[in-house]
């Protein structure tokens, strides 16, 4: 089973995202914030991170950099769930190590099909 | 809003009579959630007034905006994936061999509702410009609702349409930004065509399709305008292209003019059969 950690400061939002993981067959791991998820990564990598963009503490972007610039060979895949949706902010986020990027709102199908691209689901 | 048995006939023979598409019952759910919308917008209280225009033919206009509302118009970026790696694995290959002298190649999207087909198709080949290089490729999107031509024709997609199905690099490739959302660019646009045609008439010019997808419309019809249907996209293609429908659908008890390549998995040929064809159950 892969393990997607749910990285959002809204509990809503990850409730919403880790039903639609679950039905998805993913082990799902919550964090609400940057360095929250960088913790936890540091315990345990997970195969994907959905990672927002706005948050306190840390941001989603902070936290993106420092994941990359640590090298573990087990990076996970990293797909940005957020309301940035220009693309100045999309641009941005790939050129940090980002693999994919929904736009908030989205469906079950569309973070399907965006696990499916990165090659986790 | 409660839709009475009368009601739901009385729009289900205007769409079958407009589109040739039954309003099945397990469609007829939906007729509210789908109505909704119009009759906010044209400030009618309820189903029994709308019903009631329609049939005294106070507004025609109306009834061909109710009809479009009843379509469903569900698609989108590279719907289902591996249709198209069948294609780019099995018959493109096949066909860049075939037509190299002419190197034309006409694709038809039948029923294509906003257009995401037919710009899919449309990307398969943009990103491989080398291989395709000094090839026409003509990529015809039809529908019956004029409501989605005129949209597939913009290439305008709003922020929750534009990422179903497409990967954020290919988004950002093939599409910019608007006021509105996203917009596929000149040179994608430029490609494809699009124009209203009911599957039941004659197929549309310049016939003589390579490849005709007709993915997820068949469904709606009853079994009788599904041969003829058939009947007309295989007049309308060469005789060695392909067929390819949606998942779930299939040939097999409802046409003799196509049958399963035995090679390609998912992809239909035309038979050597010129015979009407005979419907189970027509």
């Amino acid at each position: 089973m892969k393990t997607c950690l749910i990285v959002d400061d809204s509990k809503v939002i990850r409730k919403v995202a880790r039903h639609i993981l679950e039905t998805l067959e993913f082990q799902v791991e919550e964090a609400g914030d940057g360095r929250e998820a960088l913790d936890r990564c540091e315990a345990k990598m997970p195969d994907v991170v959905l990672l927002d963009w706005n948050m306190p503490v840390m941001s989603g972007m902070e936290f993106l950099k420092l994941l990359r610039q640590r090298g573990h060979s087990d990076q996970p895949k990293v797909v940005f769930c957020t309301t940035e949706n220009d693309m100045a902010h999309i641009r941005a986020a790939l050129e940090a190590g980002a693999d994919e990027y929904v736009m908030k709102p989205f469906d079950r199908e569309t973070l399907h099909i965006k696990l499916q691209l990165v090659g986790v689901a | 809003m409660q839709v009475s048995d009368s009601s739901s006939r009385i729009l289900a023979g205007l769409l079958e009579a407009r589109t040739g598409q039954q309003l099945t019952m397990s469609r007829r759910w939906r007729i509210e959630t789908a109505l909704a919308a119009l009759l906010r917008e044209r400030g009618i209280p309820s189903l029994d007034e709308l019903i009631t225009i329609l049939v005294m033919g106070r507004e025609p206009s109306l009834a061909t905006q109710v009809v479009e509302a009843l379509l469903n118009n569900e698609t989108y970026f590279f719907r289902d994936r591996a249709p198209f790696d069948l294609l780019s694995r099995s018959a493109l290959p096949k066909l860049m061999q075939r037509r190299a002298a002419t190197k034309r190649l006409t694709i038809w999207s039948a029923g294509c509702s906003t257009g995401q087909e037919a710009y899919s198709l449309a990307m398969l080949f943009a990103e491989d410009p080398v291989k395709w290089a000094g090839w026409t490729i003509d990529i015809l999107g039809t529908d019956v609702s004029e409501a989605v031509v005129r949209r597939a024709r913009e290439g305008q997609y709003s922020q929750f349409e534009v990422q179903r199905g497409l990967g954020i690099n290919q988004m950002i490739r093939w599409f910019e930004e608007t006021e509105n959302g996203w917009r596929a660019v000149e040179p994608l646009r430029r490609t494809v065509r699009f124009q209203v045609q009911n599957l039941l008439e004659p197929a549309p010019h310049p016939g003589k399709f390579d490849i005709v997808l007709c993915r997820n419309v068949l469904l709606y019809l009853n079994s009788e305008r599904r041969g003829v249907v058939f009947d007309r996209i295989a007049d309308a293609m060469v005789p060695d292209g392909w067929l390819m429908l949606g998942a779930g659908e299939t040939v097999i008890g409802q046409t003799r003019r196509f049958e399963a390549d035995s090679e390609a998995r998912g992809l239909y040929r035309r038979t050597g059969t010129d015979l009407p064809q005979i419907a189970v159950g027509a």
